[in-house]
């Protein structure tokens, strides 16, 4: 297939039969949907509009495929392909979805931030019992919303194995945005491994899949650079808290092979246009386990969207993205061919696509950023970094430690270490917050004292955060440097606000709490299994979900069933989620309007914390 | 009207499950109906068998093989833990095994289990042999610091009372390189002839140990172990004409599934 034929705008089957025998030729890893290639209608054989509803057939199966030029025999595919394929619905009308279940095992799909009945969120054991070996099941809900969703496996651990896909819901009304073209961009983690295995690494062995530890070598690299006193007292506080400032994703690239619209960088997905155009990217982060942080090297980003739901433009050169986000932005490229780079938070690895004017063009790909480690914030000790405290050689930690591992520094008898810290802060990592002084004010939460409960959580929780405190405008762990723009959630503001204008009339707490060593995650301390019943919302009420990171890594926390309006200071601009990102040691909080009766899954994104235990249900009575 | 109902189901749903489950399960979290599966399967049992060392030892003309394994199997927080220790002198083929515990052990505080059980005390080889029990119980966890820690008070069917204490940690060098420290010691509160143990502390060992992991299960190691008996043990030992001392070169791996 030439430029000519792509530019001389062929019919879009044309386009796609053309495409397909390409990737034969060119020898695709794997089989990959339709708008991996660039075709984002749904003109497709599962796909048909009858009495004004979207019809799709969905057939879940497990398809050998190569990936990065290894076949496995694992993938598990929706209608042939990893990732799946994209459902693309509109505003307004019903949704028919019927999906088949061809494996030996049950299955499910759930519907990642759509608003619809709860039997229809298909969460096996929540809304529904699954979908068994040999059954087909029918979802079928009116489509209230529009954006970039996407839906996966709720089913144990099958969304590790590519049981996940794209949703478009094109608005009933135009939507305020203007753009030339649009790619789906699917990122997500690949493991060769059976997912239980990695779950059993991680189990049995903390820190398997983390070779970034500190090493002797570090030690005297802060000796170097901070002088001996800060540096053993930094060794000293980590290791009295038995945690580790390294471990910021769990499962790494020594595991992982990280995809883009199911390829790997070697594969290079790349998404065509003509010089001038604007492209409007959909971001979707797919991983089992994987943030990325993603920029177009060279090209500021609009984002127009977060979580499928509108919000003011803002631009920026680079955003995080938790697992189960979704952005959309728009940008517009100067050069024949730029590259789109997502590396994983912990900069273990990346992977790679390009915008190009030609298939087969590259533009350089841009090295990593250097590893990173956590500061005192992710303790949960207030927005300092370990700049500031290197600066104070004479800080003395000791005295404010709890030997047994709990983070009390901030109370009673400890108030001047406090002092000394927070005036430290201002010297550095503080700046980030005055910038934004009106999201200091006006989060409801900031400045409340933090209870923990009488046993601080138990033997589930391996810290609490002393000091919880807003990071919505701190862009996270290794930006601490950072001289370009990041996105942050205090950027993101709506466009029009929610319908719901009433204050929250009750509040409902819930702390992220782990234990690396055992590789326990739960709410409070209690995995799901340790819970009596669930979480009660009550029908109709509007209430305050507040977060609190006990734990040392960021937890995207996703709510099935009703969006979360994230309380940024924003007034009732504030952006509604169906997935919110926690930072270690911050507390967020979110109005929800509690207005879908029935049982809802609430639980952190990252697959294996999930299945350790991180989950609730929330019922709405 | 719907909901109601599912309320209800649920309550008998988790109540079933709990009776299910064993005594001791706090609950069940929700599920809707009854014969629904669970949502996720965070209370599964895993397990792992761990040699934490098998080596050769060198000290002049003594050659040993010793051993140090532990295996566990259980959920977070309850587990069976069988842990054994001993060593052959590769002469004489006579050794003893030092330890052979069964226990149960609980995670009752963020890093630390309690561990109680029996255990087991044999010697081997052709001469005679003999053999003691003892009820333990004991701590094992990760002390402030990183420090791996595992202690025992121990009461044999004679009555008689010893605490032991072993710690490790691990510097690591690189990635896969590590220097593994080692320290242990073993306190009596009677003498025991029979078993060359004399009350006090009867010794200090001290070893450093540096290995390479091929992967996270398999790494083979070198390095240099150091033995002193002290007090009425060493006494004893002088008395049978056995080494109060003893610095050996060790090789061995570190390997675990």
């Amino acid at each position: 297939m030439s430029d000519r034929h792509f530019y001389a705008g062929m019919s879009r089957r044309r386009l796609i039969q053309g495409a397909a025998t390409m990737g034969l030729l060119a020898g695709f890893d794997s089989l990959l949907p339709a708008y991996a290639r660039g075709q984002l209608d749904n003109t497709n054989a599962f796909h048909t509009v009858r009495n004004g509803a979207d019809i799709y057939d969905l057939t879940v199966a497990r398809t050998p495929l190569k990936i990065g030029g290894t076949v496995s025999e694992q993938p598990i595919t929706i209608n042939g392909t990893l990732p799946a394929p994209l459902v693309r619905l509109k505003q307004g009308r019903e949704a028919i979805l019927r999906v088949t279940n061809t494996l030996p095992e049950a299955t499910s799909i759930h519907w990642h931030g759509l608003i619809l009945p709860y039997q229809m969120d298909g969460v096996p054991g929540v809304s529904f019992p699954g979908i068994m070996p040999g059954e087909t099941f029918e979802y079928r809900f009116p489509v209230e919303q529009h954006g970039t969703y996407w839906y996966h496996s709720h089913s144990g651990l099958q969304e590790q194995l590519g049981h996940y896909g794209p949703i478009i819901i094109d608005p009933a009304e135009p939507e305020p945005v203007s753009y030339d073209r649009e790619y789906i961009v699917v990122l997500s983690d690949w493991t060769f491994d059976s997912p239980a295995d990695v779950f059993r690494n991680l189990k049995v062995f903390e820190g398997y899949y983390n070779y970034n530890q500190r090493t002797v070598g570090d030690f005297f690299k802060d000796v170097e650079t901070m002088g001996w006193d800060a540096a053993w007292s930094k060794a000293g506080m980590w290791g009295r808290m038995r945690m580790s400032p390294r471990d910021i994703l769990d499962v790494t690239a020594s595991e992982y092979t990280y995809l883009m619209n199911g390829s790997p960088s070697a594969s290079n997905w790349t998404g065509l246009f003509r010089p001038g155009e604007k492209i409007r990217l959909r971001f979707i982060n797919a991983s089992a386990m994987t943030y990325f942080d993603v920029r177009v090297p060279g090209l500021p980003m609009t984002v127009i969207s977060a979580d499928g739901q509108p919000v003011q433009p803002v631009e920026t050169d680079e955003f995080r993205i938790g697992v189960a986000e979704t952005y959309d932005v728009i940008v517009q490229p100067t050069d024949t061919a730029h590259t789109v780079f997502a590396q994983s938070q912990d900069r273990s690895g990346y992977v790679r696509g390009t915008l190009a004017t030609r298939k087969g063009m590259e533009a350089p790909v841009p090295p990593m950023y250097p590893r990173t480690e956590r500061g005192m914030a992710a303790m949960g000790m207030g927005a300092m970094s370990m700049g500031a405290m290197g600066k104070d050689g004479d800080m003395n930690m000791d005295s404010g430690m709890d030997m047994g591992g709990k983070m009390e520094m901030m109370s009673g008898s400890n108030d001047k270490a406090h002092g000394q810290m927070m005036m430290n802060g201002a010297d550095s990592g503080m700046n980030k917050m005055s910038s934004d002084k009106a999201t200091m004010n006006e989060v409801p939460t900031a400045g409340r004292p933090i209870s923990h409960g009488p046993d601080n959580h138990g033997p589930g929780a391996a810290m609490v955060a002393s000091s919880p405190q807003s990071r919505l405008d701190d862009p996270g762990v290794g930006f601490e440097t950072a001289n370009h723009r990041v996105l942050t959630y205090s950027q993101l503001q709506s466009i029009e606000g929610w319908p719901d204008k009433r204050p929250a009339e009750r509040e409902v707490e819930l702390h992220l709490t782990g234990n690396m060593e055992r590789y326990m995650w739960s709410f409070d301390g209690k995995k799901f299994s340790e819970v009596d019943g669930p979480v009660k919302f009550y029908h109709g009420e509007r209430l305050r979900l507040i977060l609190v990171n006990d734990s040392m890594m960021d937890h995207p926390i996703h709510l099935h069933g009703m969006w979360m309006e994230l309380e940024t200071g924003a007034g009732e601009y504030r952006p509604r989620k169906h997935t919110i990102s926690v930072k270690p040691g911050e507390r967020v909080s979110a109005l929800i309007t509690a207005d879908a009766p029935g049982d809802w899954a609430f639980h952190c994104h990252l697959l294996y914390h999930m299945d350790a235990g991180m989950f609730r249900v929330v019922s709405v009575v | 009207m719907n909901i109601m109902m599912n309320r209800i189901k649920w309550v008998v749903g988790a109540s079933a499950l709990t009776l299910a489950s064993g005594a001791g399960a706090a609950g069940t979290g929700v599920q809707a109906e009854p014969d629904w599966t669970l949502p996720i399967h965070d209370n599964q049992v895993f397990g792992q068998v761990l040699f934490d060392r098998m080596e050769y030892q060198r000290d002049g003309d003594n050659e040993l093989a010793l051993w140090d394994a532990q295996a566990w199997i259980g959920k977070d927080r309850n587990r069976l833990w069988v842990e054994t220790e001993g060593e052959t002198d590769l002469s004489s083929d006579s050794g003893d095994i030092e330890n052979f515990d069964v226990q149960y052990s609980y995670r009752f505080d963020r890093f630390w289990d309690i561990q109680t059980g029996l255990g087991a005390q044999t010697t081997f080889g052709p001469s005679p042999n003999k053999e003691r029990y003892s009820a333990i119980v004991g701590l094992q966890g990760l002390a402030p610091y990183w420090f791996e820690v595992d202690t025992n008070l121990r009461v044999t069917d004679d009555g008689d009372v010893s605490y032991d204490l072993e710690a490790e940690y691990d510097w690591l060098l690189t990635q896969r390189l590590i220097l593994q420290g080692r320290g242990e010691t073993l306190v009596a509160f009677s003498d025991v002839e029979e078993w060359g143990v004399g009350s006090g502390i009867n010794n200090v060992g001290l070893g450093l140990r540096l290995r390479y992991h091929f992967s996270r299960e398999f790494a083979p190691y070198v390095g240099v172990s150091y033995t002193r008996f002290l007090g009425n043990t060493e006494d004893l030992r002088e008395r049978e004409g056995e080494d109060v001392e003893s610095s050996s070169f060790v090789a061995g791996v570190r390997w675990w599934f």
